[in-house]
């Protein structure tokens, strides 16, 4: 029996073994698809990591309104670039949407007073980078009365292409997926330069956040209605929202949605899940199958990626004339117990927001603002929530997890997973033994810093902590 | 002023895996292998493994305190090497084999290097050279299996043949289960596949080198090692010798293999090419342990002329 078995084995297995080599050779040399990717599959880009997504704590919850406490903070830096300037004095009175800070400089935005009351000091105050950065002060009087010069602007369909830009710069609309960005800029793309695409990202890929989900579901009218003002705004052919495939219900719930069904130029899609998803040169590689060329930015390859919230931010600012004054922010992680998911008002402070759910549950080991992959640790609660925070979320010693390194082993985990296609393992050795000529052959400008070798390595080593100050370091040299 | 709170540098999260987790499973995966020996070979077989790992441990902790340096034998590294070594050894080998094997193994092969992830041979496999071209007589004297060898008692010589050397009639079922002569933990395959089974689930290794390296012998073996070509037995050639225990668990060490992904095929496939030419036209009957340590010292070429294609530069990704 076993000798006759072994016979059928040893005699057709060459055979079948050359076939299927055959096949998928020919299949992926030839007719441009690969056997190994089924097309069942949802698009993705390669590399990346699979973090426990711990969604299932607030993905179901509603947004609620956060009340503003008596003392908001609103400080000049609250967007990537250069920070704004202060147009208000101390005892003056402002209103809800009132220019407090001024756009100065060609990358910076503008800032607005999220609640009505006096200006009591303008000073330096802590800031989520961890220093201290110059801040206006607002007393909060409980009135919200809205500033006389706040008034709709009418629908995006009436407006031009410049008008649309110009509403967006005065609102002062960063990305708020994290990096902050001004969105103007990004909407007014260098000369030469076509934008066919807008990629409405609703990735989020970090763990824990719910607050683009949430957006998707509740206000699924003003995203659509942001798309077709993006649509207009850079002249795009096409404009397509993406979600994980964890969020599948809510794509679903746009594609109900009449003004999505009316206007042809919206799609959505769907990509795999997986961290960093979000990232827009992988969320680029996956939707579009067009990779972003090195230290170059989506508009090289004609698209532009804006995040879920500040596309609805966008509307908003033209259908009421509201500037950006609220987002939606998720609380959470293992040291709070009522896990919510806030629309808070710009400037109140984190501790605020962590007694609204009533405090801390357990210890916490760390308290971030964003995601656990990139957020920013903060030292004290006493740091306002701006407009590039997408969750306040405290984590225990369990979360966080214990840090014993030893030696590099060489297991290669670190390039399986780097989503730009680098070696950190390699970069990491010459970093500690600093060489700047073998770095920049290592492409270490090309790194988006988003912590997938540092999460993934069993050694527990930190190889982005140690390309982030080669980078720096690099950078100083050159100048 | 209120307790401040600890701050550090994204990402806060991290896998639950590290280097002590990796190197227990991969312990674990060896286990079957080695109760596999001891069960064709007798307790013996526990005796040369448990002197082995015992001193690949404490010269490793020795050389930790001769250096006045932290000790690194938490991270179990030293386990896995003794257990691969006593593995790689003939069940009838005197208990001081071992010793000398660890010592070579963990001072010279690793430590002098750097430690772990700093060697650049497999430690096992190096020691296992060493032993074999210094004292060659009992290196590869292999004993039938169901010896039933007992601890401390230097066995008579009922030695066989490696079916390899082409003396010794075998059935294949006896190949795939491990009722032949020959290392300890080289000999059940079907021990080593549940090892595989396991380490795979758990994501220590990945299936690039041992489909690489097992399908090229395969491959190979099936052209030319029988009469004319395209018909060679390839089923013996790759169930028979180290392959298995090789492929599995030599070629898959971190740190003496390429990290890059087409580094993994380039390093399989050359592991394959050198077992085979040593195995047919080779004065060895058994090629795999030279091939993989041939290919360990060709691994940081390997790994730069492998490197991934930079992001951006692909251009249009097929679908």
């Amino acid at each position: 029996m076993a000798s006759i078995l072994y016979e059928v084995v040893r005699l057709t297995c060459p055979q079948v073994g050359i076939c299927v080599s055959l096949l998928i050779f020919v299949g992926r040399k030839a007719m441009g698809i690969s056997l190994l990717h089924l097309p069942l599959r949802f698009p993705t880009f390669t590399g990346g990591v699979h973090p426990d997504d711990n969604k299932r704590h607030t993905a179901h919850l509603k947004i609620e309104e956060l009340s503003a406490p008596k003392k908001m903070i609103f400080p000049t830096l609250q967007n990537a670039g250069a920070p704004g300037e202060v147009v208000v004095e101390v005892g003056d009175s402002v209103k809800v949407g009132q220019l407090l800070i001024k756009q100065c400089g060609i990358i910076s935005a503008n800032h607005h007073c999220s609640v009505s009351g006096t200006v009591i000091a303008i000073e330096p105050h802590l800031h989520p980078c961890g220093s201290h950065v110059k801040s206006v002060i607002v007393e909060n009087d409980e009135k919200y009365e809205v500033f006389r010069n706040i008034k709709p602007l009418g629908h995006p369909e009436n407006l031009t292409k410049e008008e649309i830009i110009k509403a967006v710069s005065n609102a002062g609309i960063v990305g708020m997926g994290g990096a902050a960005f001004p969105t103007h800029i990004k909407l007014s793309p260098p000369s030469g330069k076509k934008i066919n695409h807008i990629i409405i990202n609703g990735a989020e890929c970090e763990p824990f956040l719910t607050s683009d989900y949430r957006v998707m579901l509740e206000d699924t009218d003003e995203l659509l209605i942001g798309c077709g003002a993006l649509l207009k705004a850079v002249d795009a052919s096409e404009c397509i929202i993406v979600a994980e495939s964890n969020k599948k219900d809510a794509i679903a719930k746009i594609k109900q949605n009449p003004i999505y069904q009316k206007n042809e130029k919206i799609k959505t899609a769907i990509v795999k899940t997986k961290y960093p998803q979000g990232g827009e040169k992988q969320l680029l590689s996956a939707v579009l199958k067009k990779e972003v060329p090195p230290g170059g930015l989506p508009a090289d390859i004609g698209a532009v990626v804006v995040n879920i919230d500040t596309c609805a931010a966008v509307a908003r600012s033209i259908t009421t004339g509201m500037p950006l004054i609220t987002r939606v922010v998720t609380v959470s992680g293992g040291a709070v117990a009522n896990k919510r998911n806030f629309k808070v008002r710009i400037g109140t402070p984190v501790a605020d927001a962590i007694n609204a759910v009533g405090g801390f549950t357990a210890e916490p080991a760390k308290i971030l603002l964003g995601g656990p992959m990139m957020g920013v640790a903060i030292h004290s609660t006493d740091i306002p929530v701006t407009k590039g925070v997408g969750a306040i979320l405290a984590l225990t010693e369990k979360d966080v997890g214990i840090k014993v390194t030893t030696n590099c082993t060489q297991c290669g985990k670190c390039v399986d997973v780097c989503p730009m296609n680098l070696m950190p393992t390699i970069i990491d050795r010459y970093c500690e033994n600093f060489d700047a000529e073998m770095l920049e052959k290592l492409n270490i400008a090309d790194c988006i810093e988003c912590g997938s070798c540092t999460f993934i390595c069993p050694a527990r080593r930190d190889p982005l902590q140690r390309i982030r100050t080669a980078k720096k370091k690099i950078n100083a040299f050159k100048k | 002023m209120e307790k401040m709170l600890r701050v550090g540098a994204a990402p806060h999260i991290f896998t639950k895996d590290s280097t002590a987790v990796i190197m227990q499973d991969v312990v674990i995966a060896l286990l079957p292998a080695l109760a596999a020996g001891v069960y064709f070979f007798g307790y013996r077989a526990a005796l040369l493994a448990i002197i082995s790992i015992a001193s690949a441990v404490a010269f490793e902790h020795l050389w930790n305190v001769a250096f006045k340096k932290p000790t690194t034998v938490y991270d179990f590294s030293a386990v896995v090497s003794g257990l691969l070594l006593a593995l790689n050894l003939p069940p009838t080998v005197p208990v001081w084999i071992p010793v000398v094997g660890s010592f070579f193994m963990i001072i010279i092969v690793k430590m002098c290097f750097g430690g772990m992830g700093q060697n650049f041979l497999n430690p096992a496999l190096g020691a296992r050279a060493f032993l074999v071209v210094s004292w060659p007589s009992i290196m590869t004297s292999y004993v039938n299996s169901g010896a039933k060898l007992i601890p401390f008692l230097l066995p008579d010589a009922v030695t066989s043949a490696t079916p390899l050397s082409g003396e010794a009639a075998t059935r294949y079922i006896d190949l795939f289960i491990g009722n032949i002569g020959g290392c300890i933990g080289e000999t059940s395959k079907i021990a080593l596949l549940i090892g595989l089974a396991y380490l795979l689930i758990r994501k220590v290794i990945t299936w690039r080198i041992p489909v690489a390296f097992v399908g090229t012998v395969a491959a190979l073996s099936w052209v030319f090692a029988g009469d004319g070509y395209f018909n060679g037995d390839w089923l013996f050639h790759i169930l028979s010798g180290g392959l298995f225990l090789g492929a599995f668990f030599m070629a898959t060490d971190y740190s003496t293999t390429p990290v890059t992904k087409n580094g993994a095929f380039v390093f399989g496939i050359g592991c394959g090419v050198l077992t085979v030419i040593i195995r047919l036209i080779g004065g060895y009957p058994e090629g795999v342990s030279y091939s993989i340590l041939l290919m360990n010292v060709a691994s940081p070429l390997i790994e730069k002329a492998t490197a991934p294609k930079r992001f951006g530069k692909a251009g249009f990704k097929s679908a």
